[in-house]
């Protein structure tokens, strides 16, 4: 038994020395060397930068280049390397780099994405161009201000409201087939990418809710434990809150974790006419 | 002289935030108006056309304005 025990353990850590090396090499691969052969591959970003303690300085775009081959595949990674090395003072807002908080929202060569999910287009030569957020208020660089997209995520009271006590008293049961129904609206992170690519919610950002907000009024709308239904219905019935979307689904196009606020939205017009 | 739309509305700020020092204690009341005043002559120079920039002086007042006027603030230095 001894010896049994002894020789597995001499197998074990043999294994484990032919594995090191292996692995330590990968991980290196995900980094940052190994790139010596390599010829560099300079791609230069234009990003907004506008710095609220001199406001009487106009917005710019300033250029960095940095080379692709030492840096990691997204937008997000570029971000944080020209912070690491090139400029401390450019800011951005970053938490998860894997689209699952959604605080790296911002306008990439025109669409509005998280920095996270958006490789760095390596075909194309021309520069990749960064702004904020469109039609938002800039705290600094990047950093758009949201209070009043949260202010509106607040008014729609996201959270279970009912007055009947549950069946066995600990929790709150669902049929598979109701559960289902809120697949495609419970993931929806509020990055605020899609409210504001939506040119009605540039015009009326104060009253009308916006494609994400009104995504997660359709998902306390449908869930089949919520019991003020009605009550979140009448909240809505008035020209702006609601009835603003156009159907331009612009909303659609940018959503970044590919869901459809502009199909929420129409079920909830649908829902409102038909009464159900 | 007509003011514009933009100069009555930092007019009305700082009115505003004047008004709300009266709401402080009797002994901190000087350093409230000392603030205030400060904030203001600070931008004093802003160019009058550059409107971009006094707005966003506006909503950053405004936002000052509602932390400082909450009750439970009673000196700042």
């Amino acid at each position: 038994m001894a010896a049994l025990r002894s020789s597995t353990r001499v197998l074990s850590s043999s294994t484990r020395a032919a594995f090191r090396p292996s692995a330590v090499f990968s991980r290196s691969m995900a980094s940052v060397s190994e790139t010596t052969e390599q010829q560099p591959k300079i791609k230069s970003f234009q990003i907004y930068r506008w710095n609220p303690d001199t406001p009487t300085e106009k917005p710019k775009l300033q250029t960095y280049s940095i080379d692709l081959n030492k840096t990691g595949p997204m937008i997000l990674d570029a971000l944080i390397k020209i912070k690491n090395e090139q400029d401390p003072s450019l800011t951005f807002r970053r938490s998860c780099r894997e689209g699952i908080c959604g605080s790296c929202a911002m306008n990439i060569n025109g669409q509005n994405t998280l920095a996270c999910l958006c490789r760095i287009p390596a075909e194309s030569s021309s520069d990749v161009k960064i702004y904020p957020l469109p039609h938002t208020y800039v705290v600094k660089d990047l950093v758009p201000d949201l209070t009043h997209f949260y202010k509106q995520y607040k008014s729609i009271q996201p959270y279970l409201q009912r007055d009947t006590p549950a069946e066995d008293g600990k929790e709150y049961r669902q049929s598979k087939a109701d559960r289902k129904k809120l697949d495609g609206l419970y993931e929806c992170i509020l990055c605020a990418c899609c409210s504001t690519s939506c040119p009605s919610y540039w015009w009326n950002s104060e009253e009308y809710l916006g494609p994400a907000i009104l995504l997660q009024s359709y998902r306390w709308l449908i869930d089949s434990r919520d019991e003020r239904t009605e009550a979140r219905k009448s909240k809505l019935e008035n020209s702006m809150s609601l009835y603003r979307c156009h159907t331009i689904l612009n909303c659609t196009r940018a959503c970044p974790k590919g869901l459809n606020p502009g199909k929420a939205i129409a079920e909830i017009k649908k829902q409102m006419s038909l009464g159900s | 002289m007509r003011l514009s739309g933009l100069q009555k509305e930092v007019l009305a700020l700082y009115r505003q935030c004047l008004r709300e020092c009266r709401k402080k204690p009797q002994n901190t009341r000087a350093h409230f108006e000392k603030f205030v005043r400060d904030e203001f002559s600070r931008n004093i120079a802003v160019e009058k056309r550059d409107f971009a920039a006094i707005e966003f002086l506006l909503r950053k007042g405004h936002r000052q304005l509602d932390v400082y006027s909450s009750p439970g603030i009673k000196d700042i230095r």
